[in-house]
């Protein structure tokens, strides 16, 4: 089994006059949550696209899963839940399942079962025999994911998951993508919601105007972590005990820890020396400081 | 073939709740309806009158058997056109293909499919319309008209033609513009196949051919020429006292010309479809 899930070089569309995506030259490891970032109109959408076979390269060679990109036994192992979660909207959401099952090969009792172990999991059991057209959009976006899911895939595109959803259901992405994680499935995230992909991922692409201008390890703590913390009932002596202390105004404090990993044991130090601990904030530099820095003055709302 | 069929399924349950399905359905009831009355008292009128030859009545029953036939066609080609017209463009802009064509399915395949089951549903609805305009000639005039064994496939394939093009229309063009596009080559095939006959009548040889031409760029029309020639008495085809009667029948050639026209179509529109950006 290769150990890429994606691999891409040089992919480039042009669209008549408009290069959408001039050179998109990635990896993606088996297992990993990555993420795409970039403003509207980057060619995020398009580089998506071009992975999973549904607009052909004008240049350029990828891989997905080992095999030619668009290669029909790749896309067997492949989940895809598209932006603006377009369905086929008069069918029931588990006849919605069933249907899609099927174009992934699956049959009978096998389809069944996941097709209502994935409703369970989207909380859809109420809705499952409705038309999807009475959906709400969070609704929607469920049984899109559970479609997504339907044949245990290998990786999983989600394109903008949760743009236009409420915290709840970006809620359900972000744990449904944990879950994947778990389980040893790459995603592949496209989003402009930098909150999200901050939460959820292990590496990040940033791309602007059709090309990969910047990548970030997301796991990687070079200098250490900040961390805010509104404590009450710890005295600065304390606090330099467990953790480096770089701030303190009241009950707010800026300390350091070397890893995400010490969290927990500050917590727990502070709680047991009688401290009132009310928020523990891990203050990584913000993706979207970074964001707006590879992006530079230059861009414009897309 | 697995995957043949999951399409085809869901574009038949993709048809059937297509308000034009039950637009054109109750049209045809209505289209029914109608006829069935008018034939009552024709058959009535025909029947109750003793001066007439028994040929005249034939012939007069023929003539409004064929008009219910030709309504019948023209119904089952609006349908032909109007139910498949966004099954791929329509998918296509709003991004409903996108979750099928990123499944392990070949874009052929969704071109086949789709144009299956379209096939299915159009040449069904030609069996209620047609059918219902014989059973109402068999029950009200005891007229059964000739050659429907050629007839009735014939109508069926010109069904099939239609369908054929607007699906490979709807590969590459927009749902308006395959629209306009499918129904613009059955006008020329509708003007192109009256030309010819007229011509044929008259002699005109140039007519004759500005007709063959139209037929060759779209040879429906020819097919209901045909089929409606095989279903009339051999007199009435050579008197040619009606629209119906086809001086100039359309040969044999222009049938498999139709066939090679739909394998064509099909063609075009599984490459259309295989290419295009989605």
């Amino acid at each position: 089994m290769p150990d890429l899930a994606i691999e891409t070089q040089h992919l480039r569309r042009r669209f008549g006059e408009k290069l959408a995506v001039a050179d998109l030259s990635i990896t993606v490891k088996r297992g990993e949550v990555f993420g795409f970032l970039g403003p509207n109109g980057a060619g995020k959408t398009t580089s998506l696209k071009m992975l999973l076979g549904l607009i052909p390269p004008t240049a350029g060679r990828g891989a997905l899963l080992g095999r030619p990109i668009g290669d029909r036994r790749a896309r067997a192992r492949v989940g895809f839940l598209p932006e603006h979660f377009r369905f086929q909207d008069w069918l029931t959401g588990r006849e919605f399942l069933h249907f899609h099952g099927r174009l992934y090969g699956l049959s009978g009792h096998a389809l069944e079962q996941k097709a209502d172990a994935l409703i369970t999991r989207m909380d859809l059991q109420d809705a499952a025999s409705r038309a999807i057209k009475g959906y709400s959009k969070g609704m929607t976006q469920r049984i899109g994911l559970a479609q997504a899911l339907l044949n245990d895939p290998e990786i999983v595109f989600l394109d903008e998951p949760t743009s236009g959803l409420d915290p709840l259901g970006r809620l359900l992405v972000r744990d449904v993508i944990h879950e994947l994680k778990a389980g040893g499935t790459s995603v592949f995230l496209n989003s402009h919601l930098l909150g999200e992909v901050e939460a959820t991922c292990d590496r990040v692409v940033f791309m602007k105007q059709g090309r990969v201008v910047h990548e970030l390890d997301m796991t990687a703590q070079v200098s250490g972590l900040e961390v805010d913390l509104r404590v009450e009932g710890a005295n600065d002596a304390l606090l330099s005990e467990h953790a480096e202390l770089l701030s303190r105004d009241g009950p707010l404090a800026r300390v350091r820890v070397a890893h995400e990993d010490a969290l927990p044991a500050l917590a727990a130090a502070l709680v047991r020396e009688g401290a009132k601990l009310y928020a523990m904030t891990p203050h990584r530099r913000s993706l979207e400081a970074t964001f707006l820095e590879v992006m530079g003055e230059d861009q414009r709302p897309g | 073939m697995n995957a043949f069929v999951t399409i085809v399924h869901l574009t038949l349950h993709e048809a059937a709740r297509r308000r034009i399905l039950v637009a054109t359905l109750i049209g045809a009831l209505a289209f029914l309806i109608l006829y069935a009355t008018g034939f009552h008292f024709i058959a009535a009128d025909v029947q109750g009158n003793a001066t007439q030859s028994a040929l005249k009545k034939r012939l007069l029953l023929n003539f409004f058997t064929l008009a219910g036939l030709y309504a019948s066609h023209f119904l089952t080609l609006l349908t032909a056109v109007l139910l498949p017209l966004d099954t791929l463009a329509g998918e296509i802009a709003s991004g409903v293909v996108q979750t099928v064509a990123s499944k392990p399915v070949r874009r052929s395949t969704i071109v086949l499919g789709k144009w299956f089951a379209y096939c299915i549903v159009v040449v069904g609805y030609l069996m209620v319309v047609a059918g219902g305009v014989l059973l109402v000639a068999r029950t009200m005039g005891g007229f059964v008209p000739p050659g429907l064994v050629t007839g009735l496939p014939l109508m069926a394939f010109e069904a099939i033609v239609l369908v054929s093009v607007t699906i490979a229309a709807g590969a590459h063009l927009t749902t308006v513009t395959t629209g306009v596009f499918a129904f613009g080559l059955y006008g020329l095939a509708f003007i192109g196949g009256w030309v010819e006959q007229i011509g044929t009548i008259a002699g005109n040889k140039s007519a004759q051919n500005v007709g063959t031409v139209a037929s060759l760029i779209m040879p429906s029309e020819s097919l209901w020429h045909r089929a409606s020639y095989y279903m009339q008495p051999s007199i009435m085809r050579e008197l040619v006292v009606s629209p119906f009667s086809a001086p100039s029948l359309p040969s044999m050639a222009m049938v498999w010309w139709a066939v090679g026209y739909v394998v064509v179509a099909l063609v075009l529109g599984m490459r259309g479809f295989g290419k295009r950006a989605l």
